[in-house]
């Protein structure tokens, strides 16, 4: 299981928007550019007003995947061995997220497949943006 | 004397910069080691503060200075492999107060200043320049190199230190907890090990150039073999233990594709060198080393993690920039010495640098050849971390060593050992440095 999550100052919008199965990302609006992770400025033109919280469709694609069998996080230790993979969100190939791919077996991971986003549990509760394989067209 | 961090105009991020103003005019004449061991054991003697002094004293007998001579010292304070003192543990005071201690109780124990060192040596009384190279020894190294270039300091020693206390690696702290913090928990909740990062990139350059991990097993096999014979090395003092093949392709996954041999191992240790101009080097104990240009490379990944595609962009780059430093080109560099740990990012400095000609895609291909210390093409002699353990040094070190022919059984015998190239640690942000038999090469 993963470990709760205590939303700070830089990211509530983040998780208060995944408690309400959304994905918002950061955007600059002078640069129209996404980034994640969110920092408190633009790391291209440094801005910090003009940041604001998107939505994304929730569609991506998976870059590549790891199978992790000695995880440093107790709460995760007992899932062992358990895919993480890279996805790519399709708004934007350049921001990355991790997914540990729900209902993907360990090391069948389809390198490239379009994923969709899916909502798991943490430890206290808090929702955190997963993403699943899109097996139907 | 205050020191402060070496301020980024000293090292030569851009492209573009041309040959290194000071190429050929700094050296390296001394080598010192303090001995390594797995973690520390609580006594005086082996702190990090005491291997450190251990190894200064050898880097300065070893250049046949009078220690008075020695105007500068460049280091970095920081030490920690990963541990770090636990909160609420009694400091061990019979440790402080066996060294003339800093305002800092834990300095020279589990971080280490200048300030702190020359309490501890006063035989350098005639240190008027300090500086920190902050993260590794390939920063510490530029940072002297520039420092000598610039006349701030005309016979410097560098140091690197390493410290780690009893404990496995990265369990204990935020990862035990229950809950984490919002920002942390975006990149720490999905419970990747260290080398995650670098096993993606490893997985995405074997997709796009079809190979795969076990094409690594001649580099980890040779990489071994090689630190098993540098005396100053972990395995060699502690676990003389070879990797076969067989044991690579055997070994149990952290995080496939990454198994035990593609991660290092955490220790202690500690090493100096002393760097001059070249107009006194000549007239100390050793053969001049001199350096013809260094690099680096300050790579932003746009997301998480770096894509195969920054690496390699920044890579390609990092080695265009050191071969333009030095004045040189990549057919002439006789062995490289590029950051290995973790070893499956050593192909892309090796790429990056185009080692013997080699390609983005190649360097796996050029694994399966002869790549040992007596063949024409060797990569790593010094066996770099997997060879001698976590310290970033050995790469350095052993460009040293192998010019001045004393790379004893590591010395390279299929090729005439006269310009090597280290550095790292980052494919994506390290320091590079390019070593010389002479100044003018
Ligand atoms: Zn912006």
């Amino acid at each position: 299981m993963k470990q709760g999550v205590n939303p700070d100052d830089l990211t509530r919008p983040f998780w208060e928007a995944a408690n309400e199965e959304r994905l918002v990302i950061q955007n600059c609006t002078a640069c129209d550019r996404l980034q994640h992770p969110p920092a408190e400025t633009c790391s291209k033109c440094g801005s910090g007003a003009a940041l604001e919280w998107k939505q994304m469709s929730g569609r991506g694609r998976i870059y590549h995947y790891g199978v992790v069998h000695d995880c440093p996080i107790r709460l995760l230790q007992e899932d062992q061995p358990f895919n993480c993979a890279v996805i790519n969100l399709d708004e934007d190939p350049g921001i990355q997220m991790y997914s540990h791919l729900p209902g993907t077996p360990v090391d069948e991971v389809p390198v490239g497949a379009a994923v969709e986003l899916v909502f798991d549990t943490a430890a206290n509760g808090q929702k955190v943006p997963e993403w699943r394989v899109v097996t139907d067209n | 004397m205050a020191t402060e961090n070496a301020p980024r105009s000293m090292y030569r991020a851009r492209e573009g910069l041309g040959v290194w103003e000071h190429r050929g005019e700094v050296a390296a004449v001394g080598i010192g080691h303090g001995p390594t061991s797995r973690r520390w054991d609580g006594k005086p003697d082996t702190s990090v503060g005491a291997i450190s002094l251990l190894a200064l004293r050898k880097a300065i007998e070893d250049a046949g200075v009078n220690p008075e001579d020695i105007d500068g010292l460049v280091m970095d304070e920081l030490t920690t492999t990963g541990a770090f003192w636990p909160q609420g543990q009694e400091l061990p005071w019979d440790v402080i107060n066996a060294y003339n201690r800093t305002d800092a109780p834990l300095d020279g124990i589990t971080q280490l200043s200048a300030e702190w060192i020359l309490k501890n040596m006063p035989e350098l009384s005639g240190v008027q320049f300090t500086m920190y190279g902050r993260v590794c020894m390939s920063n510490a190294i530029v940072v002297a190199a520039q420092a000598i270039g610039e006349g701030r300091a005309h016979t410097c020693l560098v140091l690197k230190a390493w410290h780690n206390l009893p404990g496995r690696y990265y369990q204990t702290g935020p990862n035990a907890d229950d809950a984490i913090p919002g920002t942390n928990a975006m990149r720490s909740l999905w419970g990747t090990p260290a080398c995650y990062g670098t096993a993606i990139q490893f997985a995405e350059y074997c997709r796009k150039y079809g190979k795969n991990h076990d094409m690594m097993a001649p580099f980890i096999s040779n990489s071994r073999r090689n630190g098993l014979r540098f005396p100053e090395g972990y395995w060699a003092q502690h676990r003389p233990e070879e990797i076969t093949p067989e044991d690579y392709k055997a070994a149990r996954w952290i995080a496939k594709p990454a198994n035990l041999f593609d991660n290092d191992i955490p220790i202690m240790c500690s090493a100096a060198y002393l760097f001059t101009t070249a107009e006194r080097a000549p007239h100390l104990k050793q053969k001049p080393v001199y350096i013809l240009g260094h690099a680096s490379s300050r790579g932003q990944a746009r997301s998480f993690i770096p894509t195969l595609d920054e690496v390699e962009a920044e890579c390609a780059s990092s080695g265009r920039k050191l071969l333009e430093a030095a004045g040189i080109t990549a057919d002439d560099v006789s062995f490289e010495n590029l950051y290995d740990g973790f070893p499956q990012f050593h192909q892309f400095h090796m790429e990056g640098l185009r080692y013997r000609g080699i390609q983005p895609g190649e360097a796996l291909d050029f694994y399966q050849t002869d790549i040992s210390i007596s063949g024409p093409n060797p990569v790593s002699p010094s066996g770099g971390n997997i060879g001698s353990g976590r310290s970033r040094f050995w790469m350095h070190t052993d460009c040293i060593q192998q010019i001045q022919r004393r790379a004893g059984e590591r010395q390279v015998t299929g090729v005439e050992p006269v310009i090597g190239v280290s550095g790292g640690p980052m494919p994506t942000g390290g320091n590079f440095t390019c070593w010389s038999a002479t100044p003018n090469y």
